[in-house]
């Protein structure tokens, strides 16, 4: 049960996610999107996850360990983006002066 | 399908990922000298891993398998490097050789000369960008192929604004947004298709999935999101501006590898893990997508005032042909059709990778003499530097498919396949797309070939070992049509989707 409305809430936060990554123009606001994007996967592989768990287990270990990794992936992803309109903003900055 | 059981051969694969990828790591502390030392001397290691593969891979005709840590799938992580993955590994030593000796001119470090940012850059994402193609072609597990597809990504898109410029980090960005988006659109379908198989290894995935709706929805996914990343049209927005803003190295390989990477998993996704759905119709859209990339990329080719952005628009155009594999292998699998098409795409990827490595390499050299790369101000070209004009002809005739170069072998295969498929309207494809083709080179070459009028003529300058680099690349991609076809065989090997 517990693990269905979960896996809705993640497939909810995805379309929240994909909607705002096509329609931003802002790209902070387009890299927080991706961010609510990929929380939305980890949400319905830890769903999956959960469904999967058998033989004594409470939940499925591969997908925890997918999640884990993407996890890191998702962060450094985040920060080259950022460190990108860091770089643009800074740009813009010098040629005003 | 059995699961796999490791060969004595896949240690070579095995160490064509890893060993590039700790070179990078221990590149990292040594500064730009090192890293360039650590590059150079790894070349010819790297380059022998990929041949005694692909010589294993051919004279065993099974693909070589390792098992990481010695467990097996679904439990463990398995590399499989099949005929396709033996020829990519090749075909990636060699362009990441040429494209790493090429960059010493202009990210190498003179002894006593401070060293530079680009260059302390440039080498380790060169080493990261190698390991992270090998992986894409040789790993067996989807989430495996996830991390590659990532660190293909990620090691590209550096190299886009090495030189800082506003502009390119701004194509930067925008290839950034478009390749996260692809590879978090493929990590869903990975969840899906976990969900509904409970195992991520493709050998044992394939033959397993039904028409169901979960399967269906990770497939739309996972080919949207690998597509974003191939940039097939009309995902290709951010192609141009970032291969044609990155230094010429750089271009070379992301306009010759990286985008390869994604195509050969999408190859695993609908050949390997969806064998047994019928997908005809799919294929379908995946190779009309490609014919539109064929007409409309060579037609936007032809409009480009810039000589870089001329070549990436190509690039956009050839990635096209690669799809016109799809519905001719599928439409009659386990035939000699399906063979020949499985070639003709296999041949395009790899002659596409040296022709496109040439072609930036020798647009860079040019640039770099005269200052500027607008086509119509080239006149006068072929007297001051003939070494790189040669070399964008003879890349230009693989692209245009005219015998007797790779590129013929390749556009040759796909169009006999067509027609013997029955789906002629293929064919005509390539063929106009073939002469659009020729269109584009030859507008840069009419100019080139005038003589100067109003062009102040740059100091002659001998040819160096850059232009007989860039030289060696371009007669390779036109020698891979000299190659007897029946060699080709070795891409056959281990291809999946066959019938047991």
């Amino acid at each position: 049960m517990s693990a269905t409305l979960f896996g809705l809430l993640g497939a909810a936060l995805v379309g929240i996610g994909l909607f705002g990554m096509l329609v931003g123009t802002q790209p902070l606001m387009r890299i927080v999107c991706f961010n609510l994007l990929g929380s939305g996967v980890f949400l319905v592989f830890g769903a999956v996850a959960r469904r999967g768990g058998g033989a004594g287990f409470a939940a499925d270990p591969v997908p925890q360990a997918v999640i884990l990794t993407g996890l890191v992936v998702a962060f450094a992803a985040t920060t080259l983006a950022v460190a990108l309109v860091l770089r643009l903003a800074g740009n813009e900055d010098e040629d005003r002066h | 399908m059995p699961p796999l059981a490791a060969t004595g051969s896949g240690l070579l694969p095995m160490l064509a990922v890893v060993l590039p990828v700790l070179a990078m790591v221990v590149a990292l502390p040594l500064g730009a000298r090192g890293a360039e030392r650590m590059t150079i001397a790894l070349l010819l290691p790297g380059f022998l891993l990929a041949l005694g593969t692909a010589i294993a891979v051919q004279s065993s005709g099974a693909p070589a398998i390792h098992l990481l840590g010695h467990w097996s799938p679904p439990l463990g992580l398995a590399f499989r490097a099949d005929g396709l993955a033996a020829a990519m590994l090749l075909a990636a030593a060699i362009v990441i050789a040429a494209v790493a000796l090429f960059a010493r001119g202009g990210f190498g470090v003179r002894s006593g000369a401070p060293e530079t940012r680009t260059a302390f850059a440039f080498w380790p994402l060169l080493l990261a960008l190698w390991g992270g193609i090998n992986l894409a072609v040789v790993a067996n597990d989807l989430f495996t192929l996830y991390v590659a597809l990532e660190l293909l990504t990620f090691a590209a898109m550096p190299l886009v604004c090495l030189e800082g410029k506003r502009e390119t980090i701004e194509a930067a960005l925008r290839y950034l947004m478009f390749a996260l988006l692809g590879s978090v659109l493929y990590l869903l379908g990975v969840a899906l298709i976990y969900g509904s198989a409970g195992t991520l290894d493709i050998t044992l995935l394939s033959g397993r999935l039904g028409l169901e709706a979960p399967v269906i929805v990770a497939a739309a996914l996972m080919t949207a999101g690998l597509l974003a990343k191939t940039a097939l049209l009309p995902l290709h927005l951010w192609l141009p501006s970032a291969h044609a803003g990155a230094p010429a190295a750089a271009s070379a390989v992301l306009s010759a590898l990286v985008v390869k990477g994604s195509f050969v998993i999408l190859v695993r996704l609908w050949f390997g893990v969806l064998a047994a759905t019928p997908s005809l119709p799919a294929m379908q859209i995946l190779a009309g997508l490609g014919a539109a990339a064929i007409l409309l990329g060579s037609a936007a080719a032809l409009a480009q005032p810039r000589l870089k952005l001329l070549v990436a628009y190509s690039t956009v155009a050839q990635i096209g042909y690669l799809f016109l594999m799809f519905p001719l292998v599928a439409g009659m699998p386990d035939s000699e059709t399906a063979a020949k098409a499985w070639t003709g795409g296999s041949v395009q990827a790899i002659s596409h990778a040296f022709a496109k490595a040439a072609m930036f390499l020798a647009v860079g050299l040019m640039a770099a003499r005269v200052g500027h790369d607008r086509i119509a101000d080239l006149a006068g070209t072929a007297r001051h530097m003939p070494v790189p004009l040669l070399t964008f002809g003879l890349a230009g005739l693989t692209l245009m498919g005219v015998p007797p170069s790779g590129g013929f072998a390749a556009k040759w295969l796909l169009l006999s396949a067509a027609i013997e498929a029955g789906q002629w309207w293929w064919a005509l494809v390539v063929l106009g797309g073939g002469l659009l083709t020729g269109g584009y080179v030859y507008r840069v070459l009419s100019v080139s070939l005038t003589s100067s009028g109003a062009l102040a003529p740059p100091a002659p300058q001998p040819p160096g070992t850059p232009d007989a680099i860039a030289l060696g690349l371009a007669v390779l991609s036109v020698a891979l049509g000299f190659v007897p076809l029946a060699s080709f065989g070795l891409v056959q090997v281990g291809r999946m989707g066959l019938a047991p």
